[in-house]
């Protein structure tokens, strides 16, 4: 009875267990498994073939430059006279000059928020918390690129002002703070801080939703404080997931596009001052792609193949953090 | 120095309690931390309100039935217009979907359902989490060079190819965890009733996940609809007319529409950048919104 529930259309039913799987169940079931098995194996072939074809189509910038791609800040796509030449390594700076501000904002910030819901948050406020992550997740890019240039950029270029009339003629500290551009190495790592800020949350979340009760009990039972419990509990036992979360976060910050191309500025430059425009890899080939052809193009790829290098290892790395952090968390 | 016990204190973590034999600089430490965290909160919510106000407050004039439907005109001219953009969001995002959600639900049930503890499903899903971080322009850069170089054209679909790698790993990381949830016990029951592996799983198994799923894809959608960069050069973002065809001639897109007329200095171009944006918040709040619904409504039930 069942088994004709269960088989409609299905020849009759078969008296005993052994001889269930017929044969076309057993071909359709073989079919179902390799059509599976060869989604699966999209992704292997698609992350190859990004390889691949950009690798490729990158060939006559890095055969022309060489290692000088990457040490070079000589970036001259069309000079007046001459060669054209491109050295990334400006690109490469600013890309590595965001993330870092920006993992100096989020990071602090998105601890305090995953804290702030697994420990110390009254019922009442988690909720709408979790909301407002959510919310900042949602935002696109592009919004937030929008704000940036249309609505940050004079006040922030204002206080900028301020700020390095405060620092001038402090050694070293007035070269960091000077300029007061609205578009900049900050204003972008600020943008991007607020994106990464709900990743980073949400990934730190789960490892310390995963620290067992017993480790935290034990510490408060020792007559540990709260904070001195989210410290050695919860902070030491989630240590590796943490860094994961964090690694995770820098590979998203460097491949942030738009936002930082609205309000980078677009002046390749190599300085300590966090004020003043720069440019970075994703953004350069957002601004420029559109108006490139030949050689410039190729190093336009060229350096999205230097970006997707970084980002994958970055990733393969953080994944491991997280799934070592994960695996010694469940077997606590 | 954080773990010694205070003598006479007992377990229970209520302040009152504790207040009384804690240090001074220990609680201060305490209320300090304490205090932080709720700065953080502060620090995170304020900026992102002054955002969501900024766009409501700059876009919402700009909405109207007009701004949803008409052409979009030159950026020097005044007025609305925005209807292309949205015809061109929904049509890219639409195919991204179709090409994206089955390979990645197949995908994951051939991680979860057959690969089970093998190396090549432990490949696969590692992978697709290392996918899930390469940088959206990078897929950009690969569909033109894959795709749009080989065609010699720049068609919506260009853009639904790029959104659909990018969806590709997010949808498969979501099915994988909700068909990790469906109870064991009921494959079991479901084999016991001499039932292949491959019905089990459709018949048994997806319809037990499905809300999971089904959250999880309109999730990825969201994200792929706000995404830009992507699309630069792969759908020749400058189109001015409505285009439902996919397959053949240019298109464009709210996001897209949003990054060239942000750098206008035109006050009409840079108003209806705003309109865009309200436009496009809204589409994804609306997204994340009924994903949220889905999945808390209609969660996994074991039997």
């Amino acid at each position: 009875m069942t088994a004709t529930a269960l088989h409609p259309q299905g020849p009759a039913p078969p008296p005993a267990p052994p001889t269930l799987k017929a044969s076309r169940p057993r071909l359709a079931d073989k079919s179902f498994r390799m059509i599976t098995l060869a989604c699966g194996l999209a992704v292997l072939a698609i992350l190859a073939l990004i390889a691949v074809f950009t690798t490729n189509k990158a060939m006559p910038a890095l055969r022309s430059e060489g290692l000088g791609f990457l040490t070079s800040r000589n970036w001259n796509p069309s000079p007046a006279s001459g060669h054209a030449h491109f050295g990334g390594l400006a690109f490469i700076y600013g890309t590595l000059g965001i993330s870092f501000i920006a993992l100096a904002i989020s990071v602090p910030v998105s601890l305090g928020l995953a804290l702030f819901l697994s420990e110390v948050a009254p019922r009442r406020l988690r909720l709408p918390v979790v909301y407002v992550i959510d919310l900042m997740a949602a935002i696109p890019s592009v919004v937030f690129g929008l704000w940036g240039i249309l609505a940050l950029q004079k006040p922030l270029g204002r206080f900028y002002g301020h700020v390095s009339d405060i620092f001038a003629g402090v050694p070293l500290l007035d070269r960091i703070f000077r300029g007061s551009s609205g578009r900049s190495f900050f204003t972008a790592g600020l943008i991007v801080a607020m994106m990464i800020t709900p990743i980073i949350t949400s990934l730190t979340r789960e490892v310390f939703a995963t620290v067992p009760s017993s480790q935290k009990e034990a510490a408060l039972a020792l007559g540990a404080t709260r904070w001195e419990m989210m410290r050695t509990a919860i902070l030491g036992y989630g240590r590796s997931g943490v860094v994961g979360a964090v690694m995770l976060g820098l590979g998203r910050a460097m491949g942030e596009t738009i936002a930082v191309a609205l309000v980078i500025g677009s002046v390749p430059s190599i300085t300590l001052s966090l004020f003043h425009p720069g440019d970075a890899m994703a953004a350069v080939i957002a601004n420029q792609f559109g108006e490139s052809s030949g050689t410039f193009q190729a190093a336009l790829i060229a350096l999205g193949v230097v970006l997707f290098a970084i980002t994958i290892v970055i990733n393969m790395v953080a994944r491991a953090f997280v799934t070592r952090a994960e695996r010694a968390l469940g077997q606590a | 120095m954080s773990a010694h016990a205070s003598p006479g204190t007992p377990a229970p973590p209520a302040s009152s309690l504790l207040a009384s034999s804690i240090a001074p600089g220990r609680r201060f430490r305490n209320r300090l931390a304490t205090s932080l965290v709720f700065l953080t909160v502060a620090v995170a919510a304020i900026p992102l309100l002054l955002l969501i106000a900024y766009v409501v407050q700059r876009g919402g004039p700009a909405i109207s039935s007009k701004f949803l439907t008409k052409p979009i005109p030159p950026p020097l001219r005044k007025g609305p217009g925005m209807g292309p953009a949205i015809v061109g969001t929904l049509v890219i995002t639409f195919w991204a979907t179709v090409i994206a959600v089955p390979l990645g639900i197949l995908g994951a049930i051939y991680v979860t359902e057959y690969g089970a503890g093998n190396h090549l499903a432990r490949v696969i899903r590692f992978m697709s989490d290392v996918m899930a971080g390469v940088p959206s322009i990078v897929m950009g850069l690969f569909i033109f060079t894959a795709f749009t170089l080989k065609t010699h054209k720049l068609t919506g679909l260009g853009g639904s190819l790029a959104l659909a790698c990018l969806m590709l790993p997010i949808v498969i990381r979501s099915t994988e965890s909700m068909l990790a949830l469906v109870p064991r016990e009921l494959r079991e029951a479901s084999y016991a009733l001499g039932t292949t592996k491959s019905r089990t799983v459709l018949t048994v198994v997806m319809p037990a996940a499905l809300p999971g799923i089904t959250s999880g894809c309109l999730l990825a959608i969201a994200r792929a609809a706000g995404e830009t960069a992507p699309l630069l050069f792969t759908i020749g973002a400058l189109q001015s007319r409505s285009n439902w065809n996919a397959f053949k001639g240019s298109n464009t897109t709210l996001s897209a529409q949003i990054f060239v007329n942000a750098s206008q200095p035109f006050a009409g171009a840079q108003q209806r950048a705003w309109g865009a944006a309200l436009t496009l918040i809204v589409m994804v709040l609306v997204l994340t919104v009924v994903a949220r619904i889905v999945s808390s409504r209609l969660t996994v039930k074991a039997p």
